[in-house]
């Protein structure tokens, strides 16, 4: 059910500053029409370039978007672009009054339109010296989430700005993770390390180098946590034989031995299992 | 009934009509006894479960009222049927299923893949259609059950379920159906089917939540999904819900009564909605196969702007209660599955808006919404930074 305060209301089916700016000196544009929200942020400057006399937007979006961009324009208006660099996103969501959680992202693509702005402003006038945006993303442009384009840089950002101290939190501030769901661990990893913490995360995830010993435990843990507990559920079972190098030499027993798509099983189910959690290049063997 | 509102979602869920609600009230009231008694005082519970089961029956076109077996709905009765084949099925490991089920049925064969279970799903064309060639190159003898929905509950497609069972049965898989949308809204005909099961829920057709059914075929193997007590022949355990299944049965026996004016009606209302927004409506687009639809169901899309504003404006001026494939309106930040899965351009697939009318709908439902809708579209056009020359 919707649950927005009468202020995003009032921002949504009233929206202040829209349209274009057609002698603009800054335009921000974020978002994609595939991503389903998106904002244009066109800024008028003062003479000097010091001030925003004017700011108004476009927005593809939902309700909130649609609200968050208006409360960013209202708020922009009359500041100077010292003033400006120093908001987060959590100004337009105290603007709004509040945003429903699940919402906050529209609030962060709001100051990244702004952002996007100055870089705009920057390339447009590189003789100017433009205070440093206290929010932008820095560092590291890796895209951590596919689905919907988010960086590891992103991500710590939204972690750092807001408090965040949850996957979930992650994924209402920047979408991340709410796709397909598969770079969740790696964003636990991203949350642990900017939270301080060690990720129990971190040993059980592909790719990593690991010595022989560490591989061992982690195939024994997966089998006991997770691959028997499968075939127990369908009345078999599988014993781990022995390891050798990438070779994991297996006996499968109960109904699985029995089992004419057990080939199946052992490729699909086991295999696949120890390629995602340990590598890719593990071979899986019955031994009978 | 709720008057204050128009009511435009009825394939989210639907209202309890008022001979419903009538035929469920002894059983809340004065004759709560349980329904597996021997006193007298018991005998009303039974006989309301036995006609129930009748009347069911005869909706569906079963050959006995012994073909009914009483769920808490659709969701269940897809589990207990898709479960129960993979335990009967012995030594057949794959499931054949499409790409436009309903969450119901496709998050339990993902869950089941990750069990080891190898899942297909058909594919579908631009206007949502499945083809039966796909469906026979991938049935083979390690099919333990194929599952297809009877009819799309986002774009209102009507599958060929027949068919299809038939082709199951060809390399002995068995059948199953999720055909919550569409019984009570067009005639099937399970007697002379090759159709094994077929799930029913209630509240889709005016009866209460939380009520459903399994139609299983006389002697397909079964092994139930909740064990426990007797009820149901052994094959659902559990004290019947004796007045929400009264209410079924009332639902059943209406839908029967008045199903082919009905649809006729549904349809005109559909289509009158349709035509009025395709030519009053910059760039929309039908989505779904309008050669094989159900009568209720209007899945449109208006490019470049997006359904969560749509609906909330919609609502806010008009009290229109409908939905959305957009991203914001799926509770999971990706849009429809079922409008991806017929490649629905981005650029309409944010803006598509599913409108699926009953029994209690009316013209004046449809011209108000023909009032308000035209301008919310030209508004958010106007806000939306794409789509202009």
């Amino acid at each position: 059910m919707w649950n927005y305060t009468d202020k995003v209301m009032d921002h949504f089916l009233k929206p202040r500053n829209i349209g274009v700016i057609e002698d603009a000196d800054a335009v921000g544009e974020v978002g994609n029409i595939v991503c389903g929200d998106a904002i244009k942020l066109y800024l008028k400057l003062s003479e000097d370039k010091k001030t925003i006399v004017k700011a108004s937007f476009q927005t593809f979006g939902c309700a909130s978007a649609i609200a968050s961009a208006s409360a960013l324009t209202e708020i922009l208006q009359g500041k100077t672009l010292l003033e400006a660099a120093a908001l987060s996103n959590q100004d337009i969501a105290e603007f709004l009054g509040e945003l429903p959680e699940a919402k906050m992202h529209c609030s962060v693509m709001g100051m990244e339109a702004f952002q996007a702005a100055m870089q705009d402003l920057q390339k447009k006038f590189p003789e100017l010296e433009l205070p440093a945006v206290a929010h932008e993303a820095q560092g590291e442009e890796r895209v951590v989430c596919q689905c919907f384009n988010v960086s590891e840089a992103k991500i710590r950002e939204v972690i750092r700005a807001n408090n965040l101290t949850s996957v979930e939190q992650i994924t209402h501030y920047s979408k991340a993770g709410g796709g397909c769901g598969e770079c969740i661990p790696e964003i636990e990893e991203i949350l642990a390390d900017v939270l301080g913490k060690k990720s129990p995360a971190r040993a059980a995830t592909a790719g990593l180098k690991t010595n022989n010993l560490q591989k061992i435990t982690l195939i024994q843990e997966l089998f006991e946590s997770v691959i028997r507990p499968g075939l127990q559920a369908d009345g078999g079972d599988i014993e781990l034989v022995d390891i050798d190098g990438d070779k994991v030499l297996v006996r499968l027993q109960g109904r699985c031995a029995a089992c004419h798509s057990a080939e199946q099983t052992l490729r699909l189910w086991v295999e696949a299992k120890l390629h995602e959690k340990v590598s890719a290049s593990i071979i899986v063997e019955e031994v009978r | 009934m709720n008057d204050d509102v128009i009511y435009v979602d009825n394939n989210a869920t639907t209202c309890i009509a008022p001979e419903v609600l009538q035929a469920m009230q002894p059983f809340l009231t004065r004759y709560y006894g349980n329904p597996s008694s021997i006193y007298p005082f018991s005998g009303p519970a039974a006989e309301a479960m036995r006609q129930a089961r009748e009347a069911l029956a005869e909706l569906i076109g079963a050959d006995g009222s012994d073909e009914i077996i009483f769920t808490s709905g659709g969701s269940e009765s897809n589990n207990a049927a898709i479960l129960s084949a993979l335990q009967t099925q012995i030594g057949r490991r794959k499931i054949l299923s499409s790409v436009v089920e309903h969450p119901a049925v496709l998050n339990l064969c993902r869950s089941l893949q990750k069990r080891g279970y190898q899942v297909d799903y058909l594919s579908v064309d631009s206007q949502g259609r499945i083809d039966l060639d796909e469906a026979k190159a991938l049935i083979n003898e390690e099919t333990a059950i194929v599952s297809v929905m009877a009819a799309n509950n986002e774009i209102g497609n009507i599958y060929p379920i027949y068919e299809l069972a038939e082709l199951a049965h060809a390399k002995g898989a068995l059948f199953h159906s999720d055909a919550v949308q569409s019984v009570g809204k067009v005639p099937l005909h399970l007697r002379d089917s090759q159709i094994d099961f077929l799930s029913i829920s209630g509240h889709k057709l005016h009866a209460p939540k939380g009520i459903g059914a399994l139609y299983r075929k006389r002697f397909v193997p079964f092994k139930p999904l909740i064990i426990g007590g007797h009820q149901e022949n052994g094959l659902r355990a559990g004290t019947e819900n004796v007045a929400a299944i009264a209410g079924l049965g009332e639902a059943a026996r209406m839908a029967m009564r008045d199903m082919a004016g009905e649809g006729a009606e549904l349809c005109r209302l559909r289509d009158r909605l349709e035509s009025g927004l395709l030519s009053s409506c910059p760039d929309p687009q039908v989505n779904g196969d309008p050669s094989s639809r159900l009568p209720n169901t209007c899945n449109i899309s208006f490019k470049y702007v997006e359904g969560e504003a749509i609906l909330l404006r919609l609502y806010l001026a008009a009290k229109v209660c409908a939905s959305s494939g957009s991203a914001c309106t799926t509770g999971s930040l990706e849009p429809s599955h079922v409008l991806r899965a017929i490649g629905l351009d981005y650029k309409a697939l944010h803006g598509s808006i599913r409108f699926s009318f009953s029994r209690y709908n009316t013209e004046a439902d449809v011209d108000t919404i023909l009032q308000a809708l035209p301008p919310i579209i030209k508004d958010l056009r106007e806000l939306s930074p794409f789509g202009r020359q």
